[in-house]
């Protein structure tokens, strides 16, 4: 029996010719990554297991990005945990304020990331990766810690959904409303251990930010990984950020899937999932009227250069509604000095959003931007679980940059079609 | 080894955010965690829980954030073992890493009540209901897993 893209990946990084799901395996790390919030638990179990050096200094990531610039003492002490854990180690990718960026926006950013590699990440979005054809998934800080002491992780095989991709999206669609129909459809636990494959005649289509923002919401449908073929759009890509030789795989033909969904990309509607649940969607004809308070645009899923610049273009000429805040952050000073380059601040100032230094912040109610009892937001993250982005009794709608923008001109939820 | 205690019992989908909302993520000390657990959709969860206490929900709990926090405010509130149908794949691998115990039986799930006296035969799998005089079995843990859990975590069991 032929094996997913997945199964071959981690086949090769445990030594074995072949693996099938529910295998368990041991497998060699490319990377294992961590961040503000997570490595400090991992320091602790690291030390009290008795390591005093990680197995590669140049294989270990740690990004302050979720509370940075620190918003209150104890983050300020995880951080300063972090950069001396970083210091004392010599670890080559250390990220603090200056140089860092949300997370996984930074590393494919950086050229940390590539095809044919395995990724363990101590948060949930580790699986970003795939969009670049990598194994990567999220694991908690013990599994960090370990990883950053041996260069390996257990793993159980995971069996894999194949989703293929045909047609060409309408203008307004970006990869955030292919995921967010996925998920609505599938269910948020609809990938629970599996793998999800991305192919097909579309991939052509959707760029690789398009393709970020699906394989980091691989989680919210329970997924392992999210994972894409790789093709001359992700070599485009590679090609300016990765110099080190990476193996490409392919599905086998006769590879096994539990199911495999046909996407129609033409056919696709701005979508928008409603609280509190990322399969709670609906297509924004649907959405009736959903007053809002608050507009965010950033974060791991879409903070990326291609997503300001859709916002911008529907922010241009324009002013958000009254009473909403309107919340730009890019995701890494790179995008940040770019999208300033650009004159896409300009754009954004005028319109009367704010412009955000790089942070995960508001999308998990750490900081710079938390709702009050009862106060909407539409948001570009990925999450809008109770309590998310503030009080228990906020709500957090999950949309693309060009439906938030949208939305924040109008103060209701709609789509770029009514402005 | 077992547990036995009252039931802490939930739905569907119980999520990181609300097991440890991020706004108490700036701390690192499990007692810090488990002041707030399960605070946005049970406030007297912290009040009510005696230790050895069983929690059970249904599908996909755990779901969102890798926060290991979560399991770690589980554990240090006292909850002796946490039952679900099914559990999203991070929480499961931090349950077994910190050593949390969990069994996935959707029968258990679906049948136990809040309130019931539960007890769990960790060796055997048997989840035994006392207050209603059923009994479930769930799957015992593949070899590999039981020896990180006997080694009492995977730092050690790499030692």
């Amino acid at each position: 029996m032929g094996m997913t893209m997945t199964q071959k990946i981690l086949a090769s990084h445990a030594g074995l010719d072949s693996v099938k799901a529910g295998q368990l395996i041991r497998a060699k790390l490319d990377m294992v990554l961590g961040n503000d919030v997570t490595t400090p638990v991992a320091i602790k179990e690291f030390k009290a297991a008795g390591f005093d050096k990680v197995f590669d200094k140049d294989k270990v990531s740690i990004v302050l990005d979720h509370f940075t610039p620190n918003k209150d003492i104890k983050s300020a002490e995880h951080c300063k945990m972090c950069r001396e854990f970083a210091g004392e180690k010599d670890v080559t990718n250390f990220y603090d304020v200056g140089k860092m960026g949300v997370e996984h926006a930074l590393l494919p950013e950086k050229g940390l990331v590539a095809p044919g590699e395995v990724i363990i990440g101590a948060d949930s979005h580790t699986c970003t990766y795939g969009a670049v054809g990598a194994f990567s998934t999220g694991v908690g800080s013990t599994d960090m810690a370990a990883g950053m002491a041996t260069g390996e992780a257990w793993f159980k095989v995971p069996s894999a959904i194949k989703f293929n991709l045909t047609g060409k999206p309408a203008k307004w669609i970006s990869g955030k409303d292919v995921i967010l129909h996925i998920i609505g459809m599938i269910g948020v636990d609809g990938a629970l251990y599996k793998s999800m494959e991305f192919g097909g005649d579309g991939l052509k289509y959707l760029s690789i930010d398009d393709r970020l923002t699906m394989a980091n919401m691989a989680i919210e449908a329970g997924g392992k990984n999210g994972i894409f073929e790789v093709d001359d759009v992700t070599r485009a890509y590679l090609d300016e950020r990765v110099d080190r030789e990476y193996t490409v795989y392919t599905a086998d033909e006769d590879a096994e899937y539990d199911a495999v969904y046909d996407i129609d990309l033409s056919a696709l509607k701005p979508t928008v999932a409603f609280p509190h649940l990322p399969e709670n969607t609906k297509t924004i004809d649907e959405v009736g009227e959903v007053k809002l308070d608050q507009c965010v645009i950033g974060s791991c899923t879409n903070g990326r250069l291609e997503d300001l610049e859709k916002a911008a273009e529907i922010f241009k000429g324009r002013h958000v509604a009254k009473n909403i805040r309107a919340i730009i952050i890019p995701a890494t000073q790179k995008i940040y000095r770019d999208a300033m380059k650009e004159g896409l601040f300009d754009i954004f100032m005028d319109a009367g959003c704010i412009i955000s230094t790089p942070t995960c912040g508001p999308c998990l109610g750490g900081h710079m931007g938390i709702l009050a009892k009862g106060e909407r937001a539409i948001s570009t993250s990925n999450r809008n679980f109770v309590g998310r982005m503030g009080h228990p009794e906020s709500e957090v709608y999950l949309a693309s940059p060009v439906v938030a923008a949208a939305s924040a001109i109008k103060g209701y939820i709609c789509g770029p079609d009514e402005i | 080894m077992n547990a036995k205690g009252k039931v802490h019992k939930y739905l569907d989908n119980v999520d990181t955010d609300v097991i440890i909302p991020a706004r108490y993520l700036n701390s690192s000390e499990p007692s810090e965690l488990a002041a707030h657990c399960m605070e946005d959709i049970d406030a007297d969860f912290v009040n009510n829980v005696k230790p050895g206490d069983i929690m059970v929900a249904r599908n996909n709990f755990g779901c969102g954030s890798s926060r290991e926090h979560a399991p770690i405010a589980i554990k240090a509130s006292g909850i002796g073992c946490v039952i679900a149908a099914t559990f999203a794949r991070i929480f499961y691998r931090n349950a077994i890493n910190i050593g949390l115990p969990i069994m996935e039986c959707p029968e258990a799930a679906e049948n136990i009540n809040a309130g019931d006296e539960v007890e769990v035969d960790f060796d055997t799998g048997v989840i035994r209901d006392i207050t209603t005089g059923r009994e479930f079995k769930a799957e015992p843990f593949p070899e590999f897993i039981k020896d990180i859990i006997n080694k009492n975590g995977l730092l050690n069991s790499l030692k």
